[in-house]
């Protein structure tokens, strides 16, 4: 008896059964795509973290108020501590920027939005932060010092509170002090897991006024002349702000460069990475009982059937081949739905993430459920065809 | 020339120990060729037993079967699938076809099993349904026969390959009187074209068929077989 003969038979078996075959390679499919999804979603954050770090450019210095110790001062980083960092004693710093941030809620109309992050800071952040204007028009310093209420705001923040009409030159709520949208900022997309468009960016000046005080800045956005000069302009920096502050033992500020940054985030990161992968392989177990689950029935559902063709006369080795090739031909055609799946799936955004996929993690998840479904498959037909016929036409 | 059946001492029991069933105790007997045999006995006497045995669809626990003069007992699994696909077409109470699968193609599947091609197997399987009266079913599946189309589907399927014998297990247990009269028809048909044929019945009328019958009584055969050409 021909290979031939006994393939048709599988696909007749397949054919003859559309529900049974649609579930099994659902199973498959869903085991696959949810294994190849999962671990996209997981790469794509850390690698979206890691560029919109690398998107900061390597000349910037970022310098935050240092948590009190047990025993020292700490005195606030100031406006004035800002504006001292650039001046003939730091020939290699460009600017400084002084940041305040802060969380507000957004009024317009009837609708309002709490924005994660309100900051105040003066033009040159924007230069610094890399970020571009997509309409309207970026503050100036003059309105700095005038301190007037324009605001320019995130891409989030637009679409959020101005669904379909124009933001630039509409007054919004914030905090319930009326601020003038000058300006709305391009997308930056999502950085892992918090939104880069979800802020808005006022006047230093103003922000104070209106929402966080006169206390301590947040941070000081310390741009180099080059990344070449950061070590130098690192060096002036520390020199001038110990002076400032009479630090004689630790610093009651910390400076971070962009690489320091970029390794602290790393390390959040790979926290997130391996939490999905955990994910990703109890999917694949659960993919991987649901295949096995489901094989078994549809073989168990078949003993009858094998008694049958036993008592006309079939040899167990063209039963063997026809549950083997009945198997396979699922499993491949499950699984790469189930690729097909994953790769069209991971091309869309996931919870703000856009997923990167993994090759390996591909090819890992298509060979495990392709071996769970051949095994399961065809490991209980070969039991059944090892049966006496009349054993097997018994099977309940 | 040898008997195409000859049964010595066939016991078999199910399980061990204290539920040990024992189906046949030492049950003899012969079957000629052309013969047309009715088993009877009483339920659970062993006679389903006993024919799954000839159907070597189940193996005994000790004693000899002989079928056309060689011990099936020396065969192993591959040629005892062998034996079941040329020497014998087995018909079972309960029909016990492929299901989704169209009556020709149940038909089909010994040939397919014996390797004839497909062009023949084709011609083969339409002369069998022919033959059980089936011509304008051949492409319906099980769940759109009757019960009795069924059942001369399963007997299209035994005989097709041209066994030598044709077992047949209560092949009108299931079937009303109209039905089991064409079946039963058939089998005369078989036997008169030189087939043995050994089926197991619970009704006289049906053993009237047959050219003797054989009494099963508590797993072994009871002697002073009647003829039972009339009853
Ligand atoms: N697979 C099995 N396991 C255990 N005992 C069995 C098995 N098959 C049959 N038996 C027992 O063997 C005995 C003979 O069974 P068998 O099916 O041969 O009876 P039968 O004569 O065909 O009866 P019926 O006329 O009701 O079909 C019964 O007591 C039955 O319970
Ligand atoms: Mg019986």
């Amino acid at each position: 008896m021909r290979l031939f003969e006994i393939a048709a038979f599988a696909v007749r078996g397949l054919t003859a059964n559309k529900m049974r075959s649609g579930l099994t390679t659902l199973g498959i499919l869903i085991g696959v795509a949810s294994v190849i999804l999962l671990i996209a979603v997981g790469n794509g954050a850390s690698s979206a973290v890691q560029q919109s770090i690398a998107g900061l450019g390597t000349n910037i210095l970022t310098i935050s108020p240092q948590r009190a110790q047990p025993g020292s001062t700490v005195k606030p980083l100031t406006t004035a501590d800002a504006a001292a960092l650039v001046g003939p004693d730091s020939p290699d710093v460009k600017y400084a920027s002084p940041v305040v941030s802060a969380q507000a809620t957004a009024g317009y109309g009837t609708t309002s939005y709490a924005i994660s992050q309100f900051i105040g800071s003066d033009p040159r952040y924007f230069d610094t932060t890399n970020s571009a204007v997509a309409q309207g028009n970026l503050f100036s310093d003059n309105d700095v010092q005038q301190a007037r209420k324009v605001v320019v705001i995130g891409a989030t923040v637009a679409t959020q509170l101005f669904p379909g009409t124009d933001p630039v030159g509409k007054s919004m709520l914030v905090n319930n002090i009326p601020f003038t949208v000058i300006g709305v900022l391009a997308a930056k997309g999502s950085s892992g897991l918090q939104d880069a468009d979800d802020m808005a960016v006022a006047p230093l000046t103003t922000t104070q006024n209106a929402l966080t005080g006169y206390g301590s800045l947040s941070q000081i956005v310390v741009q180099a002349r080059s990344a070449d000069a950061l070590p130098n302009a690192q060096a002036q920096v520390t020199t001038i702000l110990n002076g400032r502050h009479k630090v004689t033992q630790t610093a009651d500020y910390r400076i971070l460069s962009q690489d320091q940054l970029l390794t602290a985030r790393t390390a959040t990161t790979e926290t997130f990475t391996v939490l999905l992968a955990s994910v990703a392989a109890i999917s694949l177990l659960v993919g991987g009982i649901g295949i096995t689950n489901i094989m078994l029935v549809t073989v168990t559902e078949r003993i009858r059937e094998i008694g049958i063709r036993k008592a006309v006369g079939a040899p167990r080795s063209s039963i063997l081949g026809q549950f083997l090739i009945e198997a396979t031909l699922l499993s491949l055609f499950g699984g790469f739905l189930g690729v097909a799946a994953g790769v069209i799936g991971s091309r869309f955004t996931i919870a703000g993430i856009q997923p990167v996929l993994v090759p390996s993690s591909v090819l890992l998840a298509f060979a495990v459920s392709a071996l769970i479904g051949l095994f399961f498959g065809s490991y209980p037909a070969s039991r059944a065809a090892k049966l006496r016929p009349i054993e097997a036409l018994r099977h309940e | 020339m040898s008997p195409v059946i000859e049964v010595r001492n066939l016991r078999k029991t199910y399980g061990a120990g204290d539920t040990a069933v024992h189906a046949l105790r030492g049950l003899d007997l012969t079957v000629e060729k052309g013969e047309y045999i009715a088993i009877m006995g009483a339920s659970g006497s062993g006679k389903s037993t006993l024919l799954n045995i000839l159907g070597c669809l189940d193996v005994p626990s000790s004693g000899k079967y002989l079928l056309d003069g060689i011990d099936t007992g020396e065969f192993d699994e591959e040629q005892l699938s062998l034996l079941r696909n040329r020497k014998i077409g087995f018909v079972f109470q309960s029909f016990n076809l492929v299901p989704r699968t169209t009556a020709l193609a149940n038909v089909e599947l010994p040939l397919v099993y014996a390797g004839v091609r497909r062009a023949q197997r084709r011609e083969r399987a339409l002369a069998a349904l022919d033959l059980v009266g089936l011509k304008e079913r051949t492409h319906h599946r099980p769940n759109e026969l009757s019960g009795g189309q069924q059942q001369r589907v399963a007997i299209a399927r035994a005989l097709v390959t041209s066994p030598a014998i044709v077992l047949a297990d209560e092949p009108t247990g299931n079937l009303d009187t109209e039905s089991s009269r064409e079946v039963l028809g058939i089998l005369d048909r078989l036997n008169a074209s030189g087939r043995t044929v050994v089926l197991i019945t619970h009704e006289d009328e049906v053993a009237a068929h047959a050219m003797r019958t054989v009494r099963v009584v508590d797993g072994s055969v009871q002697t002073g077989g009647v003829a039972g050409v009339l009853v």
